[in-house]
């Protein structure tokens, strides 16, 4: 495949698994594409792009799209994908603000699909998400979106239907803005970042929910505990193990789904594919990031170029130049790099629990090929990502963070368990002590009591849990753009089956890069994005102060594998209910012990950064484990909206509906 | 001896069809119909966690298989013991499931035991808790009354220490206890008796797993002395090879 016809290009070096099984996908693929026209019907006949085929790029404002059945062929066995015009990714959409689209989507599965339109502002029976002012598409039919393109940017589409998303149907949308572009560059990718798995969603889902560590193969070992032992003796190994051992939980549960089964492709290619792109020395190359996974969380760097960040979410920031970012699933990021050597650089995106890693090249010229980095150190969770405030006893392997704490009051614990963590101290769940849970202000309690015009029941009790929407304060909000001043309640709801942990003192999610991530800095000497570094490039439209805050806690349970907020799954759930129009806070408290993208649709979730006249808009927030994070929120969309946790196999439980009215 | 070789054979015949299966193309039903969020998927899961071959021509089968969502299930759990071809104990328990805690099912249903040579066949009515204890053991505890007035209780702990991501060492014990004697099922009264395992199995897949074993077998007090006066071993300490699989 590539020509190592330079003496100073090394080989790449690909795992051994993903070397063989690349290999045979190359072979297998030239006979499967030539063999494999597929009767039609019901399914679109056409077979897997070739290898190194770009993604087609549709243009104009009428499209039409048919969502069918491909054959694939990843890994060296066949399988069937769901697609959009029998492209794995589905192609590119370019449009230009202001006008008006229309798509015409046809429906050929033997299910029901649908199309969303990740991030759009649009009304919501164009939202396309089924059974929200939606009813899907049939089987047969073709649904007609239509709508004015209020944005500019980078964004994509995927399939709010079923687990179609896992199989093949997500595509990119790129905007130009109607005014001349802020951003300066000569040319432009998109760099699209999915996972692709032989088994089917409903197989992974099963395994994940029969037995939670299914895909979780660096759990810990009598030769960890060994180590452990001879490095810090037996009394703190015994100390340190206790938490995770009475929690029940494992400290090396960074992805749910793993390498083991997924295949991380760059715009549809595998790393052995190499997707590649070429530039001319000098140039400013604008890379536009997609992360399109189901299920993986990536950390994006190019070895030996500077990126400079210039959007988040399809809109402009202040410019961020940074060795590495974390692209949380569904956040787009648009950066410009600017080669100054002929030479081939690697596009390199390793999973956040790094059990692979999607790649492809940038280069001058075709056949030219960089190295292929070794992925960093596998991240191990601490007490910290917990949210069990700073006492870092953490692993060697993530320790030496700084512990960007931002007040809730004294720490209770240096770490250690506390009220909240032993479960069985919450039999009686209708006397919940409020002073447990880190709060130190004598006027919580007249802030929650219920009022007239709040929706919080303390003691809502079991029999009333499908009638709670979460926290509401009213009074005395912090300032806009600089995030929640109140103390983390959690509500009787999450004293349920459904919930494992809660964290009582959680941590900064702005200021920190994440797990994973935050000693990048000290040990590679590599700039990391994070959260606190985002700033609009034009002035905050909405300047007004917030006048409710909503505190919603993610909650779950990995042992049940059961994901929900506050402790409610979307079934037993009722509508969080915003006045159309008005401003909001939602502050969002992390209590489990995954990283999870929240997506609001319909409207922009602006993320309270720290200077209220420049706060970013975006449409999907990482709320780390064990963290809290704040962003506001305008009502000025009515309608039924989707609202959850982007990771494929958690949204059918951390899911709400928001309507606005 | 030959059972050993059955065994072996059926492992292998089992890896085949693993690998047969991962080859196969499962993926025609990529997607599922409905909204993903408008409705709990329900699963079933059965699970043979031993399936075993021991020394002097004797062999166990223990498993059991779940259907239900998040909270409800319906559970059946199976024992099955054979010596020289002869069944010892066989019962099964069908039992409805409620998550009730984070870690903790309520399990409440019924046991049958299923007649056999020299014992009556026996109905009971179970309640009990099922879950995952602090430091990870996995714990079964279940209380029976039967007709008549009889009662029993069982506890059953189960452990799992990595060697490897694949190589794993359980260790597990039951202990039974009855609060009358019985000598038709050679029960007594109080502990009554004791099962013990050490298994080492590897995981070739999380759901296919070939072990090798030592499995250890107690009677107290009364049930000890009804064994003795039938001239049976009080303490059994057997060998075992078998396979733990699930789907």
């Amino acid at each position: 495949m590539e020509k190592p016809n330079n003496g100073r290009i090394q080989l790449p070096q690909l795992s051994r698994r993903t070397f063989v099984t690349g290999l045979a996908a190359g072979a297998v693929t030239g006979a499967a594409a030539s063999a494999l026209a597929l009767p039609s019907g019901l399914r679109a006949a056409s077979p897997r792009p070739e290898p190194r085929q770009a993604v087609q790029t549709l243009r104009g404002n009428h499209f039409d799209l048919g969502i069918g059945y491909t054959r694939v062929n990843f890994t060296g066995r066949e399988r069937q994908a769901t697609t959009v015009n029998g492209s794995l990714p589905a192609p590119i959409l370019r449009w230009k603000e202001g006008q008006k689209v229309t798509l015409n989507v046809t429906n050929n599965l033997a299910h029901d699909s649908s199309i969303h339109w990740h991030g759009l502002i649009l009304p919501t029976d164009m939202d396309g998400v089924p059974g929200l002012s939606f009813n899907g598409i049939q089987p047969g039919e073709t649904y007609r979106y239509e709508f004015q393109v209020k944005q500019s940017g980078t964004y994509w589409y995927h399939s709010h239907s079923g687990f179609q998303e896992q199989t093949g149907l997500y595509g990119a949308i790129v905007i130009d803005p109607a005014e001349p572009d802020p951003v300066a560059y000569d040319r432009e990718y998109v760099v699209l970042l999915s996972d692709w798995s032989d088994e089917s969603p409903l197989e992974i889902y099963g395994h994940l929910k029969k037995e939670s560590h299914y895909y979780n193969f660096r759990r810990r070992t009598v030769g960890d505990l060994w180590s452990d032992i001879r490095e810090k003796g037996v009394a703190r190994t015994f100390r340190e193990r206790g938490m995770w051992n009475r929690m029940r939980m494992s400290d090396t549960d960074i992805s749910d789904v793993t390498g083991y089964t997924y295949t991380y492709l760059m715009n549809g290619q595998t790393p052995e594919d190499n997707w590649t792109a070429l530039f001319k020395r000098g140039e400013k190359v604008r890379l536009r990031f997609i992360n399109a996974a189901a299920m993986t969380i990536f950390d994006v760097r190019i070895p030996g170029l500077k990126m400079t960040v210039v959007a988040s979410d399809g809109q402009n920031i202040e410019p961020v130049t940074v060795d590495e970012f974390r692209i949380g699933v569904a956040e787009t990021y648009d950066v410009i790099v600017e080669p100054a050597d002929d030479r081939a650089y690697t596009l390199f995106a390793q999973g956040i629990d790094r059990t692979g890693f999607a790649r492809g090249t940038l280069t001058p010229e075709l056949g030219l090929y960089a190295e292929v980095p070794p992925m960093d150190y596998a991240p191990v969770l601490t007490h910290r990502d917990m949210g069990m405030g700073h006492g870092d006893h953490g692993s060697p392997r993530e320790r030496g963070a700084p512990a960007p704490h931002t007040g809730h009051g004294p720490a209770a614990s240096s770490g250690e368990m506390h009220g909240g963590m032993d479960h069985s101290q919450h039999g009686d769940m209708g006397n919940m002590d409020h002073s447990q849970h880190g709060s130190m202000n004598s006027m919580d309690h007249s802030q929650h009591s219920p009022g007239s015009d709040t929706n919080y029941t303390p003691y809502g009790g079991r029999g009333n849990l499908g009638g709670m929407q979460g926290v509401w304060f009213t009074e005395n909000l912090g300032r806009a753009g600089h995030g929640s001043n109140k103390p983390i309640v959690h509500l009787p709801s999450e004293f349920a089956y459904t919930v494992d942990m809660r964290a009582d003192q959680p941590m900064d999610g702005l200021n920190d890069p994440g797990i994973g991530l935050r000693d990048h800095q000290q040990r590679y000497g590599r700039r990391v994005l994070n959260y606190g570094d985002l700033r609009n490039l034009t002035p905050t439209i909405d300047k007004r102060e917030p006048e409710r805050e909503l505190q919603l806690h993610l909650t779950g349970n990995m042992h049940r594998y059961v994901w929900s907020m506050d402790g409610i799954q979307f079934n037993d759930a009722e509508p969080l209910m915003l006045k159309y129009g008005e401003r909001i806070r939602i502050t969002l408290v992390n209590d489990t012990m995954m990283t999870h993208p929240i997506h609001l649709h319909g409207m922009w979730s602006e993320l309270e950064t720290g200077d209220g006249n420049r706060i970013p808009r975006k449409h999907t927030i990482l709320v780390q484990p064990g963290a809290k994070i704040s962003y506001l929120v305008t009502a000025d969309a009515y309608g039924r909206w989707a609202y959850h946790c982007h990771l494929l196999f958690h949204m059918p439980g951390m899911f709400r509906e928001v309507r606005v009215v | 001896m030959k059972k050993f070789v059955l065994l072996a054979a059926l492992i292998a015949s089992g890896a085949k069809a693993q690998t047969a299966y991962q080859d196969g193309d499962k993926h025609e039903d990529a997607d599922i119909p409905d909204h993903v969020m408008d409705h709990e998927k329900l699963f079933t899961m059965g699970k043979l966690d031993q399936l075993e071959v021991r020394e002097e021509d004797s062999d166990a089968l223990k498993g059991d298989l779940w259907f239900g969502g998040n909270r409800d299930k319906l559970w059946l759990k199976g024992e099955l013991e054979r010596e020289n071809g002869e069944t010892e104990n066989a019962e099964l328990q069908a039992l409805y499931s409620r998550a009730v805690a984070p870690f903790w099912d309520l399990q409440m249903g019924l046991r049958h035991d299923f007649r056999l040579e020299d014992g009556p066949s026996k109905n009971w009515a179970a309640i009990g808790f099922q879950g995952l204890a602090p430091y990870f053991f996995e714990v079964d505890a279940t209380l029976f009354v039967g007709e008549g007035g009889d009662s029993a209780m069982r506890l059953e702990a189960e452990y799992e220490l990595l060697f490897t991501q694949r190589l794993i060492l359980s260790p597990e014990i039951e202990l039974d206890f009855y609060g009358q004697n019985d000598p038709a099922t050679n029960t007594g009264s109080g502990l009554s008796d004791m099962e013990a395992g050490l298994r080492l199995r590897y995981e070739i897949t999380r759901q296919f797993a070939p072990y090798i074993g030592v499995h250890y077998e107690k009677k107290f007090g009364e049930a000890a002395g009804f064994a003795r006066a039938k001239g049976e071993s009080v303490s059994d300490t057997t060998w075992v090879l078998g396979l733990r699989t699930w789907f």
